[in-house]
């Protein structure tokens, strides 16, 4: 059970405070802040405990969740419970930060009494939520320039109109006045998240997948939605279906709330979607992907000792595999190379103006930005780095390269959505979107 | 505003409640009260305004009316007799037709937690309990813990009898306690779920809600209905019940099982805990139950909540001490991402190292390797002691890795590494050579204490093989002045006169000037003692001083490491999993380098029973002791890695030590054998002599504690040692030298030199013993009847307690006894 629950900013305001049973003073809002900062960086975080007193914490948004409990309570619980208010808590105002929240509070206050009670979770849906939540959200809506590109000459529809605009997905599921208030629609991402590590020699060491689709809906009331997957969705080993692009997954788990009648035959998941956003559906895949990893990334290093300081040059040539992304591009794409220790001075051969690197002499890294890659392409850059005191040890130092990025439109598991219905069909216009993108977890490749 | 001041902001904004006109326009009103509770939140003391917002709480506006309330419930202890007045309101509201109303009202009165109001509260909860609404019955049910929790305690009741107010209210709590049993059938699963909650809390004292076979079945019934919440508490309430016989208990679990897969971590967590503690009998079951699980907390593990990821990770670690193969193949998911926090990485490289076998070793061994550059440096050290430990069983792999890291010439990269090679080499001896090269030529200065530190015991130990060792220690020697740390100039002393020995034409001088330094100038008392020590150690001649130094100090070659830990039982840490204490476990290990002494407090009370029922007697060993043991637990937990014992067991020398002589053969069985024996009544077994070795020893160590007492856990170290046929003469003989050594050692007037003796004569003994030995393999066949004699247990305990000693001591005799007679018994027939 759960003593307190409290809300700071990363710089320690209180934002939110609610004590459920009155065991522990408020002075632990301050202990908790004490504690956080005294930390040094290698401690893990997560549950500190003084007195009797224990304290989880999550970070998200920028801001510390804490609850606190005096009993031995499951850890687990508490972290999904927090990482659901948080969750709930950006439902409900439309995104997550120290603004929204301190807008808001009068909100989260409420939805604090009608999610806990004496400490003990009492609901944390939606459907059930929504009848008791009276406030209403105040969004904060932060100017954009990409809101502006949308706008077509003279009112006209743009290419992008298309698109479902990014910020589209970040407003409040309660709204019932404003702007946006009367549309309809649900957002069904494909979420996927990327773990590879590429050895010296070319050779893929390790590549995970995982994988979620994740509902977002702005329905009021929606009484049943069918999701259907490619009809060659195989789970685990043992299904190899011959030739032919199978999808395959090894570990698939689903939402409870989920119907799997039609799935094992059709591939189709039946979904009742409460308001706000979930996630229907879990899969892994791990080391056997049907397709070969996105980028390929061949550095070279090489060391001249001429002049007063010795110079090392990094050439590293980034391809795009063409194949699957001629039609669409990588976006964010930043590559960290961790650089000897006593690196000065960078200068860099870029091979467009948009791209950016800097060298970090803290993180001992060359930080290099490129907000856009077509697919396909190669680009390359050229570091060349003033090293005091470089040695051929040096050289060990310059280690794995990491890359981030999103790909946009792609799933690497080959996993799509065929169509979704809602049934009985929506009265007024509703709008169906279905997104697919594809993250870094971690991509590395050694050098 | 903060910055104008508490009172300023109070005036304005009472100013503002009290306004006609304000209170006459519905959301003018609204927003004020709005900005009362804005200021309360960022922490201002906005009380004064207590009987403004009283009045502001009749009103029909349910969202001004929940704003109130939040204000009114922080408060309400200031002000105990304005909320009289809140009441009214409340207990008006309580009857209101809307349902959402009525469970405001009666959610708030409670959450006002005055004493004295519990009588007004009373009426309306025993309504709210026959409520025609889910919701107001859920509040109602929690209403009544929150009422209980207000009483004074029920032991204060029992001992001021004669106030009659509290009698009414004990009667009532039977009266509710029957009701809420009742709701247990509610068709609401929120209602019934927060039932079983009040009930634990309400029966607190009598252990919590009574779960008999009809309310375990309706509840493992009705578990479906509830939400993930609901189902993870109710199914830790269900770990109480014990199901009559194997089908009942086969049925749970077949209805249990597919929620060992839910991808709700807490559902599979709160599962896995409930397998466990019902199939403790059936380690079949548990195994196959973590296998089930095994997926779910993978996912877990990989999670994109990074905290739940930590909660999973630390999970993990407790399972891999039982079954240390569960997650071999999938040692990948354990690589570290890029850019994960220091503390998941770490975590994650502990997991690493457990999960290290002949096929993943290259692969593991080469991703540690890009760790140990991180930027953090905490991370790198890690990922250098992970490789280091890993060089216990793949010596030359880590070694390779460990020297080219050295190349790096990076500070704390090289003090890690340093360290680590000084652990490796205590525990493996063989790698001493690879060592040795790495230091070859070194030309360093380290600022980090630590590292110094073993930089100096690598030199003093292998000084007759580094050529550059004079040189390094000189440098040492001449900088001792602005030397800080007291660990590296006792080091520095040690290692000096270690080196002397083997090269004494180039130390002499300068261990001279040492010694100098350190009696006259030092100023901290105990470098100054351990210089006095060795000048007087020279006085006594060359030959004391080598057998001091390098008798005992070297690892018994024949002694083999038993590599890796013996898999744990699962009891042992069943009763911790799924609560906070793995989390809090990891937090102590990863910032301390020293385990053992942050882990001893971290014992519970849970361990230990089960510790406790593990000692009682099993029917395969009827002469376990009685009188000792029913006082004392033992427990092998937190485990000792070797080098950690061998650490301790030198430094204790000085402390608590006690030597017996015990009439008891040599167990004949295997070692394997007696470690499982031993394992039984916990005590485990570190480290063996092959059979029929002379002399023959194992070490072994186990933890005491009392469970009626106070006293604190301590810690035994205990030594057996069996030199040969005449051991026991030998023995005595050796006590009267060593009782005139004593002497000697008296008049010189150095504690710490009788601890240096004993080791000498340690070494001594083994020495004849082992010629003694070397006789005994030709003479085997009349020998066979002296061997049955004279088993010498040398105890160290930290800290000293002398009870806990000896029963410690039976209950290792009364094994051995028990082992011994068996093996005779088979023997015979």
């Amino acid at each position: 059970m759960i003593s307190q629950v409290f809300i700071l900013s990363s710089k320690g305001d209180h934002l939110i405070y609610k004590d459920f049973r009155g065991e522990a003073g408020k002075d632990a809002v301050n202990k908790f802040y004490e504690m956080v900062t005294a930390l040094t960086g290698g401690q893990p975080p997560v549950v500190m405990k003084h007195k009797e007193l224990h304290f989880v914490h999550i970070r998200q948004g920028g801001l510390y969740w804490v609850a606190t409990t005096k009993a031995d309570a499951s850890p687990f619980t508490i972290i999904e419970f927090l990482n659901r208010l948080t969750a709930l808590v950006k439902d409900y105002c439309g995104c997550l930060s120290e603004k929204s929240v301190q807008m808001n509070f009068a909100l989260i206050y409420e939805l604090l009494d009608e999610v806990v009670d004496f400490g003990y979770i009492q609901t944390t849906s939606t459907d059930i939520l929504k009848n008791f939540i009276q406030t209403e959200a105040v969004s904060s809506k932060p100017f954009s320039l990409f809101d502006l590109s949308n706008v077509g000459l003279f009112g006209a529809d743009t290419q992008q109109n298309k698109v479902a605009p990014s910020a589209a997905a970040t407003r409040p599921i309660v709204s019932s006045q404003g702007e946006q208030g009367g549309k309809n629609e649900i957002f069904v991402d494909v979420i996927e998240r990327m773990s590879v590590v590429i050895g010296a020699n070319g050779v893929l060491m390790k590549a995970d997948i995982e994988g979620e689709i994740r509902v977002k809906c702005y329905m009021p009331s929606c009484s049943e939605m069918r999701i259907g997957l490619n009809e060659e969705f195989s789970i685990g080993k043992s299904q190899l279906s011959g030739y032919g692009a199978a999808v395959r997954v090894d570990e698939c788990s689903f939402h409870q709330a989920v119907r799997l009648d039609e799935f094992d035959t059709y591939r189709i998941l039946k979904v009742c979607p409460s308001q706000g956003e979930q996630t229907v559906m879990q899969y892994q895949l791990c080391d056997d992907l049907p397709t070969a990893p996105p980028f390929r990334l061949f550095p070279s290093i090489e060391r001249d000792s001429g002049g007063r300081y010795r110079t090392l040059f990094i050439h590293v040539p980034l391809s795009l595999r063409q194949s699957l992304f001629s039609y669409s591009a990588a976006i964010n794409v930043s590559i960290t190379i961790p650089v000897p220790k006593g690196s000065l001075r960078l200068s860099q051969e870029l091979s467009s103006p948009d791209q950016s690197a800097e060298l970090q002499p803290k993180n001992k890294a060359v930080h290099w930005e490129i907000p856009r890659f077509p697919g396909g392409a190669q680009l390359s850059a050229l570091f060349k780095l003033e090293v005091s005191g470089l040695s051929a040890a040096s050289l060990q130092e310059v280690g794995p390269v990491s890359l981030n990025f999103e790909l946009p439109k792609y799933t690497s598991t080959g996993l799509q959505i065929r169509f979704l219905r809602l049934s009985p069909i929506q009265p007024g216009p509703s709008q169906r979107w279905v997104r697919y993108v594809t993250h870094s977890d971690s991509y590395t490749i050694r050098i | 505003m903060p910055y104008l001041g508490d009172e300023h902001t109070v005036r304005e904004l009472r100013r503002a409640l009290s306004n006609p006109n304000v209170q006459a326009d519905h959301l003018r009103y609204r927003n004020t009260i709005h900005r009362v509770i804005r200021v309360m939140s960022q922490g201002q003391d906005v009380s004064g305004l207590y009987s403004e917002m009283v009045k502001a709480c009749a009103t029909v506006d349910i969202v001004q009316k929940k704003l109130v309330y939040v204000f009114l419930c922080s408060y309400a202890s200031l002000n105990p007799e304005l909320s009289l007045l809140v009441i009214n309101t409340l207990r008006k509201d309580c009857s209101d037709h809307n349902p959402m109303v009525r469970s405001l009202a009666l959610r708030n009165m409670c959450n006002l937690r005055l004493p004295g109001l519990s009588q007004y509260v009373q009426q309306p909860l025993t309504v709210g309990l026959k409520d025609k609404a889910a919701c107001v019955r859920r509040v109602a049910v929690l209403g009544w813990a929150k009422i209980h929790s207000l009483q004074p305690n029920t032991e204060m009741g029992r001992y001021t009898h004669i106030i009659h107010s509290l009698q009414p209210n004990t009667e009532m709590d039977v009266a509710v306690v029957n009701e809420l049993y009742g709701l247990l059938r509610d068709p609401d699963p929120v209602v019934m779920v927060n039932c079983l909650r009040a009930l634990e809390e309400i029966l607190q004292e009598e252990g919590g809600v009574a779960i008999n076979k009809p309310i375990a079945h309706h509840l493992l019934n009705r578990l479906k209905l509830c939400d993930v919440w609901g189902q993870s508490e109710v199914l830790a309430v269900l770990q109480r019940y014990r199901p009559r016989g194997e089908d009942e208990l086969f049925d749970i679990l077949s209805l249990l099982d597919p929620a060992l897969l839910s991808h709700h971590a807490p559902v599979m967590a709160a599962t896995l805990r409930l397998f466990l503690s019902l199939c403790s009998t059936l380690p079949a079951v548990c195994m196959s139950a973590l296998e089930r699980a095994r997926g779910p907390l993978l996912a877990a593990a990989g999670s994109t909540s990074r905290e739940l990821r930590y909660a999973a990770l630390c999970h993990i670690q407790l399972l891999l001490r039982s079954e240390p193969g569960l997650l071999g193949e999938h040692y990948k998911r354990f690589f570290c991402g890029y850019a994960e926090p220091p503390y998941i990485k770490q975590n994650k490289m502990q997991v690493l190292v457990e999960l290290v076998n002949d096929d993943n070793v290259a692969m593991v061994l080469d991703e540690l390797r890009g760790y140990c550059t991180d930027v953090n440096t905490e991370t790198s050290q890690t990922a250098i002691n992970a490789i280091g430990s890993i060089g216990r069983s793949y010596t030359d792999r880590c070694l390779a890795i460990l020297t080219g890291l050295l190349g790096l010439k990076q500070e704390h990269i090289t003090s890690a590494v340093l360290q680590t090679l000084r652990d490796l080499v205590w525990v493996c001896p063989q790698c001493g050579d690879a060592v040795c090269s790495a230091l070859e030529g070194w030309e360093d200065n380290l600022q980090d204490s630590q590292g110094r530190g073993a930089l100096l015991w690598l030199l003093g130990v292998y000084g007759d093989r580094v050529t550059g060792a004079p040189y390094l220690l000189e440098d040492c020697i001449d900088g001792v002045r602005s030397e800080v740390s007291a660990e590296v100039k006792t080091e520095l002393l040690t290692a000096t006169l270690r080196l002397f020995l083997s090269r004494p034409a180039e130390t002499q001088d300068m261990m001279g000037r040492l010694l100098v330094y350190c009696i006259e100038e030092e100023v901290d008392m105990c470098v100054r003692d351990q210089a006095l020590l060795y000048y007087r150690l020279l006085h006594c001649g060359i030959e004391e001083v080598r057998q001091v130094l390098q008798g005992g100090r070297r690892s018994d070659p024949s002694l083999g490491p038993l590599i890796g830990r013996p898999p744990e039982p699962i009891s042992q840490w069943a009763s911790i999993f799924n609560t906070l204490e793995p989390l809090t476990l990891g937090a102590s290990t990863v910032g301390n380098s020293d385990p053992v002494t942050p882990k001893l407090s971290t014992l519970t009370p849970n361990t230990l029973t089960s510790n406790a029922e593990a000692m009682t007697p099993t029917p395969g060993d009827p002469h376990l002791p009685d009188c000792s043991s029913g006082a004392l637990s033992l427990s092998v937990s937190p485990a000792l890695t070797p080098e950690e014992f061998e650490r301790l067991w030198l430094q204790l020398e000085k402390g608590a030590c006690l030597e017996v002589c015990v009439a008891c053969p040599v167990p004949r069985c295997s070692p394997e054998g007696l470690q499982v024996a031993l394992q039984l009544v916990n005590i485990q077994t570190l480290a063996f002599t092959p059979p029929n070795t002379h002399p023959w020893r194992v070490y072994l160590y186990t933890h005491t504690s009392h469970i009626s007492t106070k006293t604190p856990h301590t810690l035994i170290l205990a030594e057996l040692l069996h030199t040969g046929g005449e051991g026991e003469k030998e023995e005595e003989e050796e006590g009267e030298e060593e009782g005139e050594r004593e002497e000697e050692g008296e008049k010189e007037g150095e504690g710490e030199k009788e601890g240096e003796k004993e080791e000498e004569e340690e070494g001594e003994g083994e020495k004849e013993g082992e010629e003694e030995g070397d006789k005994e393999g030709e003479e085997e066949g009349d020998g066979e009847r002296e061997k049955e004699k004279g088993l010498l247990v040398v105890m160290r305990q930290h800290p000293g307690d002398q009870t806990a000693l000896r029963g410690f001591l039976s209950v290792l005799t009364t094994v051995l006894h028990t082992l011994s007679t068996h093996t005779a018994c088979t023997y015979t027939a």
